[in-house]
C-alpha cells in the first residue's frame, strides 16, 4: 500500500471527528469484487494503482485531458482521475489488465502491437478502453468517428495515424 | 493533484439530499466533470459531497408538446436521443461537449448549474426557451433559464435547492434549431458559441462565451452588448467571432426548417 493522501494508509485525516476518515467500498474490477478504504477525497485512479496495484492505468496530466488513466465505468469510458472512488462503489470497472480473456491478447491489443499503435506506450492503456467503448457502441465505426472517439487521449508519440490503423483493424476483427 | 479532505455521502431521496446540503459548504456531485477538476485545484473545498447521481432524475421523455429532460441525463444520452424537428441544436451540442469521457458521466443538470460563461448546452436550452424545475424543502418552483444565469460560475439557485427537471417547449411545426462554436484548440471550451431558433414566425439566438453569462441576443443584435475578452481572445475578437457564429447557426437552423 501507499502513501497516497485518500487511501487507507494515508496518515490520519487531521480534521475532526468523521472528517473524510476511510470507509470500506466493495466494488467489481475486472470482474472480481474487491474491497478497499478510501477517503471521501480519494481518486478511482488512486484506489485502482495504490489501492488494489493495478498500475496499468496511468496518471498522465492528472488535470482530466490527456485520458491515460482512462478505464471503463460500467462499459463507459471514464477518466478514473475524475471519478471519486465512493462514485464507483458497487459498480464494475474495467482496467486495461482485465482485457485480455484467458491468456489471449484482446482484439484491441493485438491490433495495436501489429499496427504500430504504440510507441512509448504510457497513453495506450486508456486509448485502448476509450477505443473498446467506441467499439461497444459502434461496430464499424469510420476513420473520422474513430478520431472523434480519441479526442479525449492525447499520444505524444504516434501522430494518431498508427492508433487509427489500429483500431480500424480491429473493428474488422471484431466484425469478423 | 488530490482534492482537499472532504466527505462524501450518498443521497437514497431527493428529500435526503436537500437536507445534506443544509451543511455549510456542501456541494451536490452528480457527474462530477467539472466539480472534481476544481476540487483537485482546491478552488472548490466543500465540506461534503453529496453524490446525487443514482437519484432518478434521469431520462429524456416527450409529451404534450414539451421535452423533458432530467438533470442527470448525460452528454452522451443527449447527443444519441432523437427528438422531434425544432430540438436538432440539443443531441448537434451534446456530442460536441467535451469527450467522450467527459459525455459518458457529465449531466446537463450538472453544467446548467455549474453556470460556465463558456458552457454551450445553456445557449441551447436559451435560444429554445428553457425553463427549470426547482425542488427545495419548501417546495417545488418553476424558473426560466434566463432568470437562473446571473454571472460567471454564479446562479440564483439557494444552496438547498435542487433542479428536478429541465423543460423544452417543441418547437412549433416547419422550425429547426443549431448550434455552431469556435472552440478554444486546448480547452475546447467555446471562444464564441451560437444557438438558433428558427420557427416560422420568428427566430431566437442566444451565445455563449462572450459574456458573464450565456444569453439571449437582443433584437437589435449584439451591436450594443458588452462583450468578454480575455487572455485567449481579445473582446474585439470575440465579438467578430459571434457575428459569424450566429450567422452560422441562423443558416444551420434555417435549413433544417425549410427541410
Amino acid at each position: 500500500m501507499s502513501d497516497t493522501p485518500g487511501l487507507a494508509s494515508a496518515r490520519p485525516s487531521s480534521g475532526g471527528a468523521d472528517s473524510g476518515s476511510a470507509q470500506g467500498i466493495t466494488l467489481t474490477v475486472n470482474g472480481s469484487e474487491r474491497s478497499i478504504a478510501v477517503e471521501g477525497r480519494a481518486l478511482l485512479v488512486h484506489a485502482l494503482r495504490d489501492g488494489l496495484e493495478l498500475t496499468g492505468t496511468h496518471v498522465g496530466c492528472d488535470t482530466s485531458q490527456c485520458g491515460a488513466c482512462t478505464v471503463l465505468l460500467d462499459g463507459h469510458a471514464v477518466k478514473s482521475c475524475t471519478v471519486l472512488a465512493r462514485q464507483a462503489e458497487g459498480r464494475e470497472v474495467t482496467t486495461i489488465e482485465g482485457l485480455a480473456a484467458g491468456g489471449e491478447l484482446h482484439p484491441l491489443q493485438r491490433a495495436f502491437v501489429e499496427h504500430h499503435g504504440l510507441q512509448c506506450g504510457f497513453c495506450t492503456p486508456g486509448i485502448i478502453l476509450t477505443a473498446a467503448d467506441l467499439l461497444s457502441r459502434n461496430t464499424s465505426p469510420s476513420d473520422g468517428e474513430i478520431r472523434h472517439a480519441l479526442r479525449g487521449n492525447l499520444c505524444r508519440c504516434t501522430g494518431y495515424q498508427g492508433i487509427v490503423e489500429s483500431i480500424r483493424a480491429a473493428t474488422t476483427r471484431v466484425a469478423t | 493533484m488530490i482534492p482537499a479532505a472532504t466527505r462524501y455521502a450518498r443521497a437514497q431521496s431527493l428529500d435526503q439530499a436537500l437536507e445534506l446540503l443544509g451543511e455549510p459548504d456542501a456541494k451536490a456531485i452528480a457527474g462530477g466533470q467539472s466539480l472534481i477538476p476544481v476540487m483537485k485545484l482546491r478552488i472548490a473545498r466543500p465540506s461534503v459531497v453529496v453524490d446525487i447521481s443514482r437519484l432518478e432524475l434521469h431520462g429524456i421523455e416527450e409529451r404534450e408538446g414539451t421535452l423533458h429532460i432530467g438533470p442527470l441525463t448525460t452528454w452522451a444520452e443527449l447527443a444519441a436521443a432523437s427528438l422531434s424537428p425544432g430540438l436538432e441544436a440539443i443531441p448537434e451540442c451534446a456530442h460536441g461537449i467535451g469527450d467522450v469521457q467527459v459525455r459518458n458521466l457529465g449531466t446537463i443538470g450538472g453544467s446548467v448549474v455549474h453556470a460556465d460563461p463558456a458552457s454551450d448546452m445553456p445557449a441551447v436550452l436559451l435560444a429554445l426557451g428553457a425553463r427549470l424545475q426547482v425542488r427545495s424543502s419548501d417546495g417545488e418552483r418553476e424558473t426560466s433559464l434566463e432568470d437562473v444565469l446571473v454571472g460567471p460560475f454564479t446562479t440564483a439557485l439557494g444552496t438547498q435547492e435542487l433542479v428536478t427537471d429541465i423543460i423544452v417547449p417543441v418547437p412549433q411545426a416547419g422550425s429547426g434549431s443549431a448550434y455552431v462554436s469556435v472552440e478554444h484548440p486546448a480547452s475546447g471550451f467555446a471562444l464564441a458559441g451560437a444557438a438558433a431558433l428558427v420557427e416560422p414566425d420568428r427566430e431566437r439566438i442566444a451565445v455563449t462565451g462572450v459574456g458573464a453569462t450565456p444569453f439571449v441576443v437582443p433584437d437589435g443584435g449584439l451591436g450594443a452588448t458588452e462583450i468578454f475578452g480575455d487572455r485567449f481572445a481579445s473582446d474585439e475578437y470575440r465579438r467578430e467571432l459571434a457575428g459569424v457564429v450566429v450567422e452560422r447557426a441562423r443558416a444551420s437552423a434555417r435549413a433544417r426548417s425549410a427541410g
